[in-house]
C-alpha cells in the first residue's frame, strides 16, 4: 500500500501510457472503422489524462472536447454517411506491404528513439507552477495559456484561424465538386 | 519519477504506430485515424517539454497544433467524400488518378 | 507633382491591360470590343504618361545625371567579397531611372507600340475572341517587359525585362501555335536567344564581381574615374560578354538565325517585336553600357566587325528571297547590323538615332507587308502578287515612303541616320580610331556596299508586290480590297515620320555649319561616356569630304534602284535576273538556301545535340542496363551453379533470393504509380536513412 502512494504519479503514468498503446494499436488492427473510431476515442481520453499529469489542465479539456468530441464525431458521421459496409470490400491491411511498413516505422522509431533519449537533455524536473503563472502572478492555467496566447502568440493566433476558414472553404469545394458530378450522371470525368 | 524521457519514449510508440498504420491500412478513414495518432504523438511531446521547460509557449504550439489538426481531419474527411462519390471506394490504393 | 516620380507607371499600365486580358477576357470569352479596349487603355495610358512625365522631367531636372526612382528593395544578400579583396553589399533595388536615353526609347517604344495595337485591331478580327484576348494579353505583357527594359536604372531590372521581351517573342511567334513550324519557330528563338542570355548573364557577374555595383551610374562613375586604364580587362570581358547576349537578342552574326523564322508570328507582331522594338534592346543595351565598350578597343572593333559583316552578309540574302515577310526580315538583320557598326565606332548617338528612325519605317514596311498579306488573303509569296498599287492606293504610297527612306534617299528619316552611321565610321578609319585605321575603312565600304544592296533589295520588293500585272490568279484578284482605318492609320503615321522624322530630330547641321542643330546629339551627349584624352572631334573629317560622302551614299542608293527598276519594272519577264541565275546557279543556290547556315546549325548543333542525346541513351541502355542485366545474369547464373552444387541446401535459399528480387522489383515499381501510401514508405525510409547518416556521422 505504501508503495502504491508513493509511487501513485508513476503507477497512473503507465496505466494511461498502456491504454493509450493499446487504443493506438486497436486503431491499426481493428478491422471495423466503427471499432477502429471507439479505439481512438481511448487513446485520445488517455492522452488528454496525461497532459493533466503534465499540469496542462486546460489542454486536457481541449484534447477531450475537440478530439474526443468534434473530430471523433466527424469520424462517425463521415463513416455513417458513406456506409462503409455497403462499399465493394477490400482487404483490411495492404498484405504484400504490410511487413516492409512495418520494418520501416519500427526502424525509424528505434532511430528517433535513440536521438532523443539518448541526448543530453531528457533528465531533470520541470516547475508546474511556473505554467499556472504570468507576469509573475500565480492565476490558474488556463488563465497563463490565455495571457500567453492573446500577447505574445496573438499574430499566429490569427494565422491558425485563417487555416481554418481555408479548412472550411475546402471543404465546401469538395462538396460542390461531387454536387456538380453527380449531376452530370455519375460518369467519370474526362 | 515521472521524467520527460517517458513522455518522449511514448510519443515515439504514438508516432510509430501512427505511421505504421498510414503505410498498411487500406481504408482512407482509418489512415486519417493514423494521422490523427502522429499529432497526438507530438502534442505528448510538447507538453512534456512545456513542463520541463516550465515555459508555456509549449502549450500554446500544443493549442496550434490541435486546431491543425481539426483543419486536417474537414478536409480529409471531405476528400473521403468525395473519394466515395468519385469511385465508390474508400480504399485508399483505389485513389490513383494521378498515376503517370 | 512630378510626374515622372512615378515612372514605374508607364510599364504598369499595359501590365494591368495584360492582366485583365489574360485572365478575364481570355478565360470569359469576352468580346472584342471589351479586349481591345483595355489593350488600347494599356498602351495608351503608357504613350501618355510616359510622354508626359519625360517631358516635364525634360523641362525641370538636370539633364546630366540620371534620376533614379526607386521601387522597392530587390534583393539583398549581405556582404560578399569581390576582386582585389574587397568588400560589396548585395543589394539590387528594383529601380527605374529617366534619363536622355530611356526618354527617347520610352518615347519611341510607347508610341509605335500604340499605333501596333492599333492596327491590330483591324488585322486580328477574324480570329475567335479567346484567341484575340490572349493575343492582346500578350503584346500588352510584351509592351511592359520591354518598358521594363528601357527604363530599368540596373542590370539585374534590364535582365528581367529582357527576358520578358523574350518569353513574349517566344509567346507571339508561336501564336498559331497549332501548326508545327510555327511553335517550332518560337522554340527556335527562344533557344537561339538563351545562347546570348547565357553571356549576359555572366556579364552581370563579372559586372557585379569587378565593380561591386549594378546600377549604370555607379558603373558610368567607376568607369569614368578610372584614369589609368585599370579597369580595361574587366570593360573588354564584360563587353564581350554583354555583346554575346546583344548578339542573340538582336540577332547578329552568328546567332541571326532565329528572327527570319520568327516571321511565323502575326504580322503586327513582326513589326512591334522584331522589327522595331525588342530587336534593338541590344543595341541600347551596347549605348546603355557604352562605358566598356569606350575604354576597350578589342570590344569595340568586335561589335563594329560582326555589325558590318552582317549588315552585307543578310543583304545578300535578301537579294533573292521571295517570301515578302522573310525579305524584310532579313533587311532588318540587315539594318541593326547598321546599328552595331555605329556603335562599335563609338557613335552610340547615330545608333540610337537609326533604331528610332529604323522603327519608323521598318514598322511601316512590316504594317504595310500586313496590309498587302491581308489583302491577299494570306499569300506571302511576292511571285503571286503584283500590280496592288490599284488596288490599295493608301498602303501602296505608305510603302513607298517607307521604301524610299530604308533605302537612303534624302532627306528621308533612313538616309539621315543611315549617312550619320556611314560618316562616323568612315570618320574612324580617317582618325585611325584605335590603329585600326584598315578596318575601319573596309567596314565602311561595306557599309556603302550594304546602303546599294539595301536600295535594290527593297525596290525589288515593291516593284515585284505593287507594280505589273496581278499574279495570284482572278479569283483572288475580286478579294483585293485596302484595308480597315485602323489598319490605315498606323500606315500612314509612320509613313509621315519615315518621312520627316530623320530631319526632324537628328538635323544633320554639321553639313551646313549649323552644329547643335541635330536635336538628339545634344539630348544624348551626357549618357555617352567621352574616352580620355579624346577631346571634341566633330569636325575631323572636312566639310567637303563629308559632302562627298554623302554624295557617294546617295549614288550607291540610286544605282540600286535604278538596277532594281531595270531587272523587275521595265522588264515584266524578269528575263535578267533569270539570266543571272541562270549563269551562276551556285551563286544563286547559295543565297536563295541563306548560305546553308540553317542546314549547317542543324548537321552540327542539333545533330550533335541528338546525337549526345543518343549517345547518353545508348550508354543508359548498354552499361547501366548491361550493368543490371549481368547482375540478374550473374544471380541466375549463381543460382544455377548453386543448384548444381548443392540442390537440397542451397534451394530455398536461392528461391527466397529470386522472390526478393521479384517482390522488391514489384513493389519498387508501385512506389512511382500514384500510390500515396508508397510515398509514405520511402518518405519513412528516407528519414531513416538520414538519421543513420546523422549517428554514423556524429559518433
Amino acid at each position: 500500500m505504501d508503495f502504491l502512494v508513493a509511487n501513485f504519479a508513476e503507477i497512473l503514468f503507465y496505466c494511461f501510457a498502456a491504454l493509450t498503446v493499446a487504443g493506438a494499436v486497436g486503431v491499426l488492427v481493428l478491422r471495423s472503422p466503427v471499432h477502429a473510431a471507439l479505439s481512438l476515442l481511448l487513446t485520445f481520453v488517455m492522452v488528454g489524462a496525461l497532459f493533466l499529469l503534465r499540469h496542462a489542465e486546460l489542454l486536457a479539456a481541449v484534447q477531450v472536447l475537440v478530439y474526443g468530441g468534434g473530430i471523433m464525431v466527424l469520424f462517425l458521421f463521415v463513416i455513417m454517411l458513406v456506409n462503409v459496409k455497403g462499399l465493394a470490400s477490400s482487404e483490411v491491411f495492404l498484405s504484400e506491404l504490410a511487413p516492409l511498413a512495418v520494418v520501416g516505422g519500427v526502424l525509424l522509431g528505434i532511430l528517433v528513439a535513440f536521438a532523443l533519449v539518448f541526448g543530453v537533455f531528457a533528465s531533470g524536473q520541470g516547475d508546474g507552477t511556473a505554467l499556472r503563472s504570468a507576469g509573475g502572478e500565480v492565476l490558474g492555467n488556463t488563465e497563463a495559456v490565455g495571457m500567453v496566447l492573446y500577447t505574445t502568440y496573438l499574430v499566429p493566433f490569427e494565422v491558425v484561424s485563417v487555416v481554418l476558414l481555408v479548412a472550411m472553404i475546402g471543404a465546401i469545394v469538395f462538396g460542390r465538386r461531387s454536387a456538380a458530378f453527380e449531376r452530370r450522371g455519375g460518369e467519370e470525368g474526362p | 519519477m515521472i521524467e520527460a524521457t517517458h513522455y518522449v519514449v511514448l510519443s515515439i510508440i504514438l508516432l510509430c504506430l501512427g505511421i505504421i498504420g498510414v503505410m498498411v491500412r487500406r481504408n482512407f478513414i482509418t489512415v486519417l485515424m493514423s494521422l490523427e495518432l502522429m499529432f497526438n504523438a507530438v502534442n505528448l511531446n510538447l507538453i512534456a517539454f512545456s513542463f520541463r521547460l516550465s515555459d508555456l509557449a509549449g502549450q500554446v504550439l500544443a493549442i496550434f497544433v490541435i486546431t491543425v489538426a481539426a483543419a486536417e481531419a474537414a478536409i480529409g474527411l471531405g476528400l473521403i467524400i468525395a473519394l466515395v462519390r468519385l469511385k465508390n471506394t474508400v480504399s485508399l490504393d483505389e485513389a490513383d488518378l494521378m498515376r503517370g | 507633382m512630378k510626374l515622372y516620380d512615378l515612372i514605374w507607371l508607364v510599364p504598369l499600365f499595359p501590365l494591368a491591360g495584360a492582366v485583365f486580358n489574360g485572365l478575364v477576357s481570355n478565360r470569359r470569352g469576352l468580346s472584342k470590343a471589351v479586349t481591345h479596349s483595355a489593350a488600347l487603355l494599356g498602351a495608351g495610358l503608357a504613350w501618355l504618361y510616359g510622354w508626359a512625365a519625360m517631358i516635364q522631367w525634360f523641362l525641370t531636372e538636370d539633364r546630366t545625371a540620371p534620376y533614379v526612382v526607386r521601387a522597392f528593395e530587390w534583393i539583398s544578400g549581405g556582404a560578399v567579397t569581390i576582386a582585389g579583396g574587397r568588400t560589396a553589399e548585395v543589394a539590387i533595388a528594383a529601380s527605374f531611372q529617366v534619363d536622355p536615353l530611356s526618354a527617347v526609347m520610352v518615347g519611341f517604344v510607347t508610341f509605335v507600340g500604340f499605333l501596333i495595337h492599333l492596327y491590330s485591331v483591324g488585322y486580328m478580327h477574324g480570329e475567335s475572341d479567346r484567341a484575340y484576348a490572349r493575343y492582346f494579353s500578350f503584346l500588352n505583357l510584351f509592351m511592359f517587359a520591354m518598358l521594363t527594359l528601357v527604363l530599368g536604372s540596373n542590370l539585374p531590372v534590364l535582365f528581367v525585362g529582357w527576358e520578358g521581351v523574350g518569353l513574349c517573342s517566344y509567346l507571339l511567334i508561336g501564336f498559331y501555335f497549332e501548326k508545327d513550324w510555327c511553335a517550332a519557330a518560337g522554340m527556335k528563338a527562344f533557344i537561339v536567344n538563351r545562347i546570348g542570355d547565357f553571356g549576359f548573364l555572366l556579364a552581370i557577374f563579372f559586372a557585379f564581381f569587378y565593380f561591386g555595383t549594378l546600377e549604370f551610374d555607379g558603373l558610368f562613375r567607376a568607369m569614368a574615374n578610372d584614369h589609368h586604364g585599370d579597369l580595361a580587362g574587366a570593360a573588354t570581358i564584360i563587353g564581350l560578354l554583354l555583346f554575346v547576349g546583344a548578339i542573340g537578342k538582336s540577332a547578329q552574326l552568328p546567332l541571326y538565325v532565329w528572327l527570319p523564322d520568327a516571321m511565323a508570328g502575326p504580322t503586327p507582331v513582326s513589326a512591334l517585336i522584331h522589327a522595331a522594338t525588342m530587336v534593338t534592346a541590344g543595341v541600347y543595351m551596347v549605348a546603355r553600357c557604352n562605358y566598356f565598350y569606350q575604354m576597350s578597343p578589342a570590344a569595340m572593333l568586335t561589335v563594329a566587325v560582326i555589325g558590318g559583316v552582317t549588315a552585307v552578309f543578310s543583304a545578300t540574302i535578301g537579294l533573292v528571297q521571295n517570301d515578302i515577310k522573310k525579305v524584310l526580315a532579313y533587311s532588318t538583320v540587315s539594318q541593326l547590323g547598321y546599328m552595331f557598326l555605329a556603335a562599335g565606332v563609338g557613335a552610340y548617338i547615330a545608333a540610337i538615332f537609326h533604331v528610332v528612325t529604323h522603327a519608323f519605317f521598318k514598322a511601316c514596311l512590316f504594317l504595310g507587308s500586313g496590309s498587302v498579306i491581308h489583302a491577299c488573303g494570306g499569300e506571302q509569296d511576292m511571285r503571286k502578287m503584283g500590280g496592288l498599287r490599284k488596288h490599295m492606293p493608301t498602303t501602296y504610297w505608305t510603302f513607298l515612303a517607307a521604301t524610299i527612306a530604308i533605302a537612303g534617299i534624302p532627306p528621308l528619316a533612313g538616309f539621315v541616320s543611315k549617312d550619320a552611321i556611314l560618316a562616323k565610321v568612315f570618320e574612324a578609319g580617317y582618325t585611325n580610331l584605335n590603329d585600326h585605321s584598315g578596318i575601319y575603312y573596309l567596314l565602311w565600304v561595306l557599309g556603302l556596299g550594304g546602303a546599294a544592296l539595301t536600295a535594290f533589295y527593297m525596290f525589288r520588293l515593291v516593284y515585284m508586290t505593287f507594280f505589273g500585272e496581278f499574279r495570284g490568279g482572278v479569283e483572288s484578284e475580286h478579294h483585293l480590297h485596302e484595308s480597315p482605318w485602323t489598319m490605315t492609320l498606323p500606315l500612314q503615321v509612320l509613313a509621315v515620320l519615315s518621312i520627316v522624322g530623320g530631319l526632324l530630330i537628328g538635323f544633320p547641321g554639321q553639313l551646313f555649319h549649323l552644329e547643335g542643330w541635330s536635336f538628339i546629339d545634344r539630348f544624348l551627349g551626357p549618357v555617352v561616356l567621352q574616352a580620355h584624352g579624346d577631346g571634341h572631334h566633330g569636325h575631323a573629317v572636312g566639310l567637303g569630304l563629308e559632302w562627298i560622302l554623302v554624295g557617294l551614299s546617295v549614288a550607291v542608293a540610286v544605282g540600286g534602284i535604278l538596277m532594281a527598276r531595270r531587272f523587275y519594272r521595265l522588264d515584266p519577264a524578269w528575263t535578267w535576273p533569270q539570266h543571272l541565275a541562270a549563269r551562276f546557279p551556285l551563286a544563286y543556290r547559295m543565297l536563295l538556301n541563306k548560305y546553308w547556315v540553317d542546314e549547317l546549325y542543324d548537321a552540327t548543333v542539333v545533330r550533335g545535340t541528338v546525337r549526345l542525346a543518343d549517345l547518353l541513351w545508348e550508354l543508359d541502355a548498354r552499361v547501366v542496363d548491361g550493368a543490371v542485366n549481368g547482375t540478374r545474369h550473374a544471380t541466375v547464373g549463381s543460382s544455377w551453379l548453386s543448384g548444381i552444387f548443392d540442390l537440397q541446401v542451397v534451394d530455398g535459399l536461392v528461391n527466397l533470393l529470386g522472390n526478393g528480387v521479384r517482390v522488391t522489383g514489384r513493389e519498387s515499381r508501385r512506389l512511382q504509380v500514384g500510390f500515396a501510401q508508397g510515398y509514405v514508405m520511402v518518405m519513412v525510409f528516407g528519414a531513416a536513412l538520414l538519421l543513420g547518416i546523422f549517428f554514423v556521422a556524429t559518433l
